[in-house]
């Protein structure tokens, strides 16, 4: 049992393991269930992220209000077209990352991580991963376990609720759990998993919940693409070796006081930010009127 | 309390809001599996947060999704208000005050096939969990996660301890045990949550004990 990101790294430490073993033996001691079982379901899980990460991007779909129809299509035809700045694995995990949030908000089917609102994230990062280093699909369940280790430790020691932490809590949770999957996808050490987690968190710190008209669409989908980015490069800085002179414990703790130091206009209510200029009033009178 | 990985990576459900649409399914599924009979319209009360925004979060669609037994993973969810409508079952939405509920609240009055009207209260509390609050106007707070029975019997000394009994002498553990009642000698509910499934035998042998009126069972 580990009751942070501290004794997690140190448990797979001492038994010179990736993170995701000790996730898998915890998981089977707390809850008397079997491997065999959560397997099966990790799978449904990764199963239902691939499809959600792909479905949008050769089809527009329906959304209230359409704030976001169309997004995922067209990140991917602009990609395809090869003339990207930041190259085609950055453009393809953030079309990825569109693609979840556009099925989320069009009622499709998705696999929250560790929300709805923010369930593109982890699937766009592990699954980029996945086709550049061809992982195999027990290295891929292996990743789910990482990054849902790391959720939990989240939802112990900070929250993943937007209301109570702002987007910090759900997008950056998100990508927290995507950078320490991702490290080991990329055959990085456990440490190096916990700094990416740690580093993802800094890097959106203070990250305020302001969604147009209470909807999981605007900035929800932007933010799945632009955490996703954030997930990546701190994968490549965790594993070039960078650290922090904080504990990652104290980076999670601080990411939870600065969550509750926002006000509450700031986190999901809509009424601050973004949902507070007078294009989001117009649009929210026009979808509820 | 040890969190489960799965309530990180998951629920796998509709989107596009953990408490607004999976959980609103839930909470209708739980309701129509709670009333047991055959209904013809749902009159769906909508509290706080629910009445707000139900029509952007697809909260109504999962609503009534939820009493025709549709799953929050169900991608036919969207479809709700066409399957309702081939099914010949109505369906009202109104907008309501609950004194002291839970931002997610909704009242949900079913007109039963014989006549009878059924009112079921229920929250959406987060991360697609919910809890039914009250049933016909008893006062509840049942999270249905776990095997769950309804025993709604008339206030008599004793009862308690023929149904505890009844459980135990079926290898049954209690987990938890509620207890609520209208007024002394009047009906009375218990609700009580096991380690273990109960088979239709214990139901019956239940059922049977002269003061209990009727045994509901939730797994």
């Amino acid at each position: 049992m580990y009751h942070n990101l501290k004794e997690l790294l140190q448990q797979a430490e001492d038994h010179e393991v990736f993170l995701s073993e000790i996730v898998l033996q915890n998981e089977i001691e707390q809850f008397g269930t079997t491997k065999e079982i959560i397997y099966q379901k990790l799978e449904e899980r990764y199963n239902v992220m691939e499809k959600a990460a792909v479905r949008a991007l050769g089809e527009r779909l329906e959304t209230a209000g359409n704030l976001i129809s169309g997004i995922a299509m067209q990140q991917n035809v602009y990609t395809e077209k090869g003339e990207t700045l930041c190259g085609g694995f950055m453009n393809t995990a953030m079309a990825m990352a569109l693609s979840g949030s556009e099925v989320n908000a069009a009622m499709g089917r998705i696999c929250a991580a560790p929300t709805a609102g923010a369930c593109g994230i982890v699937p766009a990062v592990l699954i980029s991963i996945e086709r550049a280093k061809k992982c195999s699909k027990q290295a891929m369940m292996n990743a789910i376990l990482t990054s849902s280790g790391i959720g939990t430790i989240m939802m112990k020691n900070a929250t993943i609720a937007g209301a109570e932490g702002g987007c910090q809590a759900e997008c950056g949770v998100a990508a927290a759990m995507a950078a320490a999957a991702g490290v080991e996808l990329c055959g990085g050490t456990p440490a190096q998993a916990v700094w990416a987690a740690s580093l993802a968190l800094v890097n959106c710190m203070g990250l305020v919940c302001d969604p147009i008209a209470g909807l999981v669409q605007v900035p929800c989908a932007q933010r799945n693409a632009s955490q996703t980015v954030n997930a990546l490069t701190c994968i490549d800085l965790a594993m070039a070796g960078m650290t922090l002179p904080v504990t990652p414990d104290e980076v999670v703790e601080s990411m939870y006081k600065v969550g509750r130091m926002l006000p509450p206009q700031l986190r999901e209510t809509a009424q601050g930010g973004l949902a507070a200029t007078q294009s989001a009033q117009e649009i929210q009178k026009k979808i509820f009127s | 309390m040890e969190i489960s990985i799965f309530e990180a990576v998951g629920p796998i459900m509709v989107g596009p809001s953990s408490s607004h649409t999976a959980g609103a399914a839930r909470l209708g599924r739980m309701a129509a599996k709670l009333v047991g009979q055959p209904f013809t319209h749902v009159d769906f009360g909508l509290h706080g947060s629910f009445a707000k925004t139900y029509r952007g979060h697809g909260t109504d669609l999962a609503l009534v999704a939820g009493v025709l037994g549709m799953y929050q993973d169900d991608e036919n969810l969207s479809k709700s208000f066409e399957i309702a409508k081939e099914r010949g079952i109505t369906y009202h939405f109104y907008e309501t005050e609950i004194s002291g509920a839970h931002e997610n609240t909704v009242c949900m009055s079913f007109l039963m096939q014989d006549g009878n009207t059924r009112e079921i209260i229920g929250s959406s509390i987060g991360g697609g969990q919910i809890k039914i609050c009250s049933i016909d106007g008893f006062p509840l707070d049942m999270s249905l996660n776990m095997t769950t029975l309804l025993v709604i019997n008339k206030d008599t000394k004793g009862i308690i301890y023929q149904i505890t009994r009844t459980l135990a002498a079926n290898d049954i553990n209690i987990a938890t045990m509620k207890l609520t009642r209208q007024e002394k000698g009047a009906t009375a509910c218990c609700v009580i949550e096991t380690d273990s499934e109960i088979a239709d035998c214990v139901l019956r042998e239940l059922s049977e004990i002269p003061a209990v009126q009727t045994v509901k069972l939730i797994n």
